[in-house]
């Protein structure tokens, strides 16, 4: 008696497991799917190539503490361990001959709250806040508003 | 060496036929030609130069190619990787500007003189004195001030083969771009005074040497003008 109800369970758990097997390949794909445009097992075709516009001029930040975004291309620029290549322009005192916006005040402050002659280290890499402007839709509709001004 | 001595003294004792080949040589040379007619000289001498001086510039222009700077490995490994990532390699248009087009001058007198420089760049090739990443990082801030100086010097001669402030549609270029050309062109700027690290990675402390060879360029200029300008009789 024992033996024949735990075979009976058996049997109908692997009924239920194959009859899940279809929905849940059938869910993936329908997730899959929502990403990308072909089959798992196909290539997918490449994004299309989106050129940066910078004739319109800067971008006004969205919020308060939104990193400004850079006006202009910065693709061929060498940010690295040696060099920083918009220091060239952004930093003191070459904002001045260059006619370029300073970076912040804050930039020259290590974390220890030490002001400095020269940008903290703590800054250094500018990509990792500021972006290059582009005209790109949200990929994700949103509704953020920031917080109204106050006059 | 004393064979030859001895054959010399010989010569001047019984004036004997021995003679040595390379005395020979300059006493035909020193001699007029008896024997062939002038017509032929001159023809044999104007082949012969054409051919020498052919054969001259062949081989120095296998010395101007991409492929002869990228066979040392300190060119191929450093500075030819990475002037592959920039504009004058890879761009929409597929004009490429290749190491001579920049490095060597294109007038005659000026590329002999820089192929003369080139034998020192050889020397420390064999010494290896840049033979490894490490070592060429050291130097980077000494070589890139060569070049930076040379090009300060004789006005970006390399660049202005092709780019040109007379030729460029300034309307076409973004507003940053325009608005700094035409205060160069008002200031006598050159193209290297700002276009540093286009083709190549720039070296630490690039902007202090910058500064340095500006100041010491104007300097070097205002005291020529003293010398050469009012001051002078």
């Amino acid at each position: 008696m024992e033996k024949k109800c735990l075979l009976t369970i058996v049997a109908l758990g692997l009924v239920c497991a194959i009859g899940l097997v279809p929905s849940v390949v059938a869910h993936a794909q329908d997730n899959v799917e929502f990403m990308r445009d072909r089959g798992i097992d196909e290539n997918n075709t490449a994004p299309g190539i989106v050129k940066q516009k910078t004739d319109k001029g800067r971008f006004i930040r969205n919020y308060r503490q939104q990193p400004p975004l850079i006006p202009h291309r910065i693709d061929q620029y060498e940010i690295d361990k040696k060099v920083n290549q918009c220091m060239r322009c952004h930093d003191w005192p070459y904002n001045v001959t260059e006619n370029a916006p300073k970076i912040s005040e804050t930039h020259y402050t290590n974390r220890e709250g030490q002001a400095l002659d020269h940008i903290a280290r703590t800054r250094w890499f500018c990509t990792q806040c500021h972006v290059p402007q582009a005209d790109a839709p949200e990929l994700v509709p949103n509704t953020f508003k920031p917080l109204e001004r106050k006059q | 060496m004393g064979n030859e001595k001895k054959k010399k003294a010989d010569g001047k004792k019984g004036g004997a036929t021995e003679v040595s080949p390379i005395r020979a040589l300059w006493r035909m040379l020193r001699r007029p030609s008896g024997h062939y007619a002038l017509g032929t000289l001159l023809v044999a001498g104007a082949i012969g130069g054409v051919l020498f001086w052919g054969g001259f510039n062949w081989a120095m222009e296998m010395t101007n190619t991409e492929t002869f700077c990228l066979s040392c490995h300190e060119m191929e490994r450093n500075v030819y990787r990475e002037y592959k990532e920039t504009i004058h390699y890879n761009n929409r248009t597929g004009v490429r500007a290749t190491c001579p087009d920049c490095h060597v001058p294109k007038e005659w007198f000026h590329k002999i003189m820089r192929k003369i420089q080139a034998s020192n760049e050889l020397y420390h090739h064999f010494l290896g004195t840049i033979d490894t990443r490490e070592k060429f990082e050291a130097k980077r801030l000494q070589l890139a001030g060569n070049v930076w100086r040379v090009m300060k010097k004789t006005d970006s001669r390399e660049c202005r083969n092709c780019h040109s402030f007379d030729y460029m549609e300034l309307l076409m270029q973004e507003k940053r771009a325009r608005d700094r050309h035409v205060d160069a062109i008002e200031q006598g700027k050159t193209c290297i005074d700002c276009h540093k690290g286009i083709a190549h990675q720039l070296p630490e402390g690039a902007y202090e040497l910058e500064r340095t060879i500006t100041e010491a360029f104007h300097k070097k200029k205002e005291d020529e003008g003293s010398f050469g300008g009012d001051m002078a009789p």
